[in-house]
């Protein structure tokens, strides 16, 4: 897939301290000033920065090999299909699929989360998999994209809507969940990792129950799938959800990786060429699994990238990663909690690469704003995870989040100039 | 101090933000209506008492950030006890100084002319403008339903 790192890059990564600033040099975009100051670019969890890795991969297929898949005798179609089918491959190796796994590409985790809600009830009241005075329980930490496919899912098809309620402190308990399960159960969708908050979930044992129960699982990969993370034949996971553009990848591209069986029970969202396998005017039969999920012609130059950025991360190593992250993490929780007024969202979550808080009497817009200001770019508002902070008991929060180029340095500025913001408006 | 410090967050700006005006609930509002940023999910509401054309009092509720609790406090202030063809006016003015279509040394705004720094911020435009949406859908009397600053979007 993408070119390879340099050697020296790798030689330190594999010892265990992440090569940052020669792995900076390899992300063009950090490399410029805002408002007169180095950009610290924290806002990873809402979308990361691509490498030349990913950049190349991508300008190589457009240069090279574009043209459409499946479909021509020529060559360039038969490079193509195959550049196509490697990324699958790749893709399928790198989230840990067996060999009872498929992957379908998406435009992201909110299309593959469509795909398997509307694609079990979409089939109709007598053949879809969800039916009137069915159960779909799904998690309360949800981002809007695990939460509104399931809402009308549920009105579509007459199954009741039920919400794994977290605790004050904004975590869900296997025995909750255990609760919630009836014999009518037929989904449990859950996050990996809340967009939010950074709370993990304790998700192997939840989708385990769920499972035994007789239910669907579906995990929302999008914050964790560059991380560590058990890989998907060690889960009893039948879908998993996950975007490109949160791990280093292209924007518009992600994957619904799921077991065979499970993905034959979804009803194609798009209907159309390249998902059938034969067509009269008057029916027509669809094609075997992965095609019949893609219909219309996809993101080729896409996949081709979100290959190498899996390609990338696996290169420098997700245990590297993480423990950089988890540095980060720990030392943004450490300094804007002694920071007089400020309430950390999940202190505890020490697994997660963000870190979300509220400040008393002084909104995140009005923090955002400061921090841009001195070239800090964080997230503030609800993340698309208004019911949870609404639970919650809180409004808006602000959200910084980091990734593999991010420094220490960076964390140290983001602490003085929220510290500053709390002067100015309190 | 940073430019957002000086342009942005004025002295008077930061001060109706710590000390709104006219915050609070009216005793029988004839009017009223809610303002939601989808955003961040604040909410403003406005309550109004009409006789005639005349606002005779306004009163609002609600959280936002500093730009927004300053815009909505400074706009119960200026249209408390005019008629409602100036609020109208007022509102279209405030508008088009953050949209950039009018000068705001041309404006009539009076104390409002302390946000036109927000035309540099455009997405803090829709921060500014939540208390005066919510004021226009009260006047238009649709109710105490909730208005979005993305209408039509969830």
């Amino acid at each position: 897939m993408g070119d390879k790192l340099p050697e020296h890059v790798l030689a330190g990564a594999a010892g265990g301290d992440l090569p940052v600033q020669e792995l900076r040099a390899q992300f063009p975009v950090l490399h410029q000033k805002i408002h007169g100051h180095p950009l610290a670019y924290l806002d990873n969890a809402a979308t990361t920065q691509t490498p030349l890795a990913v950049q190349q991969a991508v300008q190589r297929f457009e240069q090279h090999d574009r043209a459409n898949i499946h479909r021509g005798v020529h060559s360039l179609s038969q490079r193509a299909t195959d550049a196509f089918e490697a990324a699958r491959a790749t893709l399928k190796r790198f989230v840990g699929a067996g060999a009872e796994h498929e992957l379908v590409f998406t435009s992201g985790t909110t299309e593959a989360l469509n795909l398997v809600a509307q694609g079990l009830w979409a089939a109709g009241p007598a053949k879809a998999w969800l039916r009137a005075g069915d159960r779909i329980v799904v998690s309360g930490l949800e981002h809007h994209a695990n939460l509104v496919p399931w809402q009308h899912a549920a009105r579509m098809s007459g199954a009741e809507l039920a919400i794994l309620r977290p605790d004050a402190q904004g975590r869900v308990h296997v025995d909750d969940l255990r609760a919630l399960l009836t014999p009518r159960t037929r989904v449990l969708a859950l996050t990996a990792g809340a967009n939010a908050t950074g709370e993990r979930p304790p998700y192997e044992e939840m989708l385990a129950l769920a499972r035994a129960a007789g239910a669907l699982t579906v995990l929302d990969a999008a914050q964790a799938v560059g991380h560590a993370m058990p890989g998907l034949a060690q889960l009893e996971c039948d879908f998993m959800a996950f975007s490109g553009h949160k791990m280093y990848g292209p924007m518009g591209t992600g994957a619904l990786a799921g077991r065979r069986a499970a993905l034959e029970l979804l009803h194609p969202l798009r209907l159309g060429g390249d998902m059938v396998e034969w067509v009269s005017y008057e029916s027509a039969g669809w094609a075997a699994l992965p095609a019949r999920l893609e219909g219309g012609t996809p993101n080729v130059a896409g996949a081709v990238g979100l290959a190498a950025a899996a390609q990338f991360i696996t290169d420098v190593g997700r245990g590297a990663i993480d423990r950089h992250l988890h540095a980060l993490r720990a030392q943004a929780v450490a300094g804007l909690s002694a920071i007089p007024g400020v309430t950390v969202l999940a202190p505890h979550a020490a697994q997660a690469s963000l870190v979300s808080f509220v400040a008393r009497d002084v909104h995140p817009h009005d923090i955002g704003t400061l921090l841009d200001e001195r070239g800090i770019a964080v997230r503030t508002g609800h993340h698309c995870a208004q019911p949870l902070l609404d639970h919650l008991g809180l409004g808006p929060t602000t959200r910084a989040s980091f990734a593999l180029y991010n420094t220490s340095e960076e964390v140290d500025r983001l602490v003085a100039a929220v510290a500053r913001a709390i002067e100015v408006f309190q | 101090m940073s430019n957002a410090e000086n342009d942005l967050y004025q002295e008077v700006v930061l001060e109706h933000k710590r000390a709104p005006r006219n915050f609070g609930h009216l005793q029988q509002p004839t009017h009223q209506a809610q303002g939601t940023n989808p955003s961040c999910g604040d909410r403003i509401a406005v309550e109004l008492q009409l006789a005639g054309d005349k606002v005779q009092d306004i009163r609002f509720t609600g959280q936002g950030c500093a730009i927004c609790m300053a815009s909505t406090s400074m706009m119960t202030e200026a249209v408390k006890g005019r008629d409602l063809a100036h609020a109208q006016a007022l509102q279209q003015h405030f508008r088009a100084v953050l949209t950039g279509e009018e000068d705001p040394e041309d404006a009539p705004l009076g104390k409002l002319v302390s946000l036109a720094g927000v035309r540099q911020y455009p997405s803090r435009i829709k921060c500014a403008l939540l208390g005066w949406h919510a004021l226009m859908h009260a006047i238009a009397g649709r109710g105490s339903g909730p208005v979005s600053t993305e209408e039509g979007r969830p």
